[in-house]
């Protein structure tokens, strides 16, 4: 393939998607490279009570597909490929694949972010054994068990509520004496019965069997008194980090490693565009993201124009 | 949709898996579960680049409850490579695709 592309854009999430809707209705030369299928983190999650336009709210997964298929009505071409690799320097730019590589004018980058681990003992060890990221994913395994949800953010009290559906009990461990959740969602989570909160507390260890996970240690902070809960489920929500391990470290990033852009989403090297979950910013939304990669593609094509590429 | 991934069930599991004379690749799934569509077209594309070498099967938990609490299955999409009628690998999760060809290119000789 020795196509020159005018932009390739790194992941088929939100951002990405959006991206290049906006490029292919701008007639660009644009190419979409996603490892897996479309819709990123979106895939993780069950319903959005949060984007515009559907008042009733919307599956993930419909919204997912909504959004794909939009932006593959206007020609958007797209590969699935892993990228492994980018070389920016010159003004040609080659995105490295596991099989091969492709050359593009411009890049946006839009690969999105991975849940963070908790970092603690027995956690990689009981993985898909008790441990979970995805409660739309699992929780049905959890009929009328007792669960766990380590977080307090968005993320965690929604998943927990969630959780309600499937499990008997779910006890929400967060760090901080407080949750950081929004209001609404926390309220939610207030009136459900199922739910208890153990603030101001830690997780320490993962333990289990043969059979999976059986309990978690835990730790008051501060304090430092430790206790048992025994639950046959664990779900982890603290936090996410961006999927980069592909980008040269002379990228400019924040101190969690986000890539840094200016309102135009372009990032420290010329031609180089970020956009969604991978880029360092406040709110990490699904409208956020789909107006970051319509950015993006804008000022890509801006980027193509003043360089006369 | 590809020609050569089947749908196996708890009732020919034994037959089809177990039973093998190549080593098969079952990915445990369900409608509910996004990560798993997510990875649907990464299990076509290996089934195609090691057709005749490795059987790759779709197991949907849902309506086949027995095969993966057999295997202590609590999480998916979750990948089996069994071999001999026994499991030689594990992958839990969405995964690149490279990595569940290392763990393919372990079992396949």
């Amino acid at each position: 393939m020795n196509d020159l592309f005018d932009i390739a854009i790194i992941g088929g999430g939100p951002a990405g998607l959006t991206a290049g809707l906006y490029a292919a209705r701008a007639r660009l030369k644009v190419i979409l490279l996603e490892r897996m299928g479309f819709g990123g983190q979106l895939l993780t999650y069950e319903k959005v009570d949060n984007y515009p336009g559907f008042p009733e709210g919307i599956s993930a997964f419909g919204l997912s597909e909504l959004i794909s298929a939009q932006a593959l009505r206007f020609g958007l071409l797209t590969r699935n490929a892993e990228v492994t690799g980018l070389e920016f320097e010159a003004p040609i730019k080659r995105v490295v694949l596991a099989d091969g590589f492709i050359e593009a004018k411009t890049l946006i980058l839009a690969s999105g972010a991975s849940p963070n681990k908790l970092g603690v003992k027995g956690e990689t060890e009981f993985t898909g054994r008790g441990v979970s990221y995805c409660a739309v994913c699992d929780a049905p395994f959890y009929r009328n068990q007792e669960v766990a949800v380590v977080g307090g953010g968005d993320t965690a009290i929604e998943e927990a509520v969630y959780l309600t559906k499937f499990a008997g009990r779910v006890h929400v461990i967060h760090r901080r004496d407080r949750l950081r959740a929004t209001q609404i969602i926390q309220e939610k989570a207030f009136q459900n019965d199922k739910i208890d909160f153990i603030l101001s507390t830690v997780v320490k260890e993962i333990r289990g069997g043969s059979g999976g996970v059986e309990g978690l240690i835990l730790e008051e902070v501060p304090g430092g008194r430790t206790s048992e809960l025994a639950v046959s489920g664990v779900f982890v929500f603290v936090g996410i980090h961006p999927s980069t391990d592909y980008v040269p470290a002379s990228l400019e990033r924040d101190p969690l490693g986000f890539i840094r852009t200016n309102q135009e989403m372009a990032t420290s090297v010329p031609g180089v565009f970020a956009a969604g979950d991978v880029r360092s910013k406040e709110l990490r939304q699904i409208v956020t993201a789909v107006g970051d990669g319509a950015t993006a593609a804008f000022n890509a094509g801006r980027y193509l124009e003043a360089h006369s590429l | 949709m590809a020609g050569n991934i089947i749908e196996i069930s708890d009732s020919s599991f034994e037959k089809e898996v177990l039973q093998s004379d190549v080593p098969v690749l079952v990915d445990f799934w369900a409608p509910w579960c996004g990560p798993c569509r997510a990875i649907a077209p990464v299990i076509e594309e290996l089934s195609g680049e090691y057709s005749g070498k490795l059987k790759v099967a779709k197991c949907n938990v849902d309506d086949n409850p027995k095969t993966p609490s057999r295997f202590g299955i609590r999480a998916i999409p979750t990948l089996i490579l069994f071999k001999g009628g026994s499991v030689s690998e594990q992958i839990t999760g969405a995964v690149a695709k490279s990595q569940i060809a290392s763990a393919i290119d372990k079992v396949v000789s």
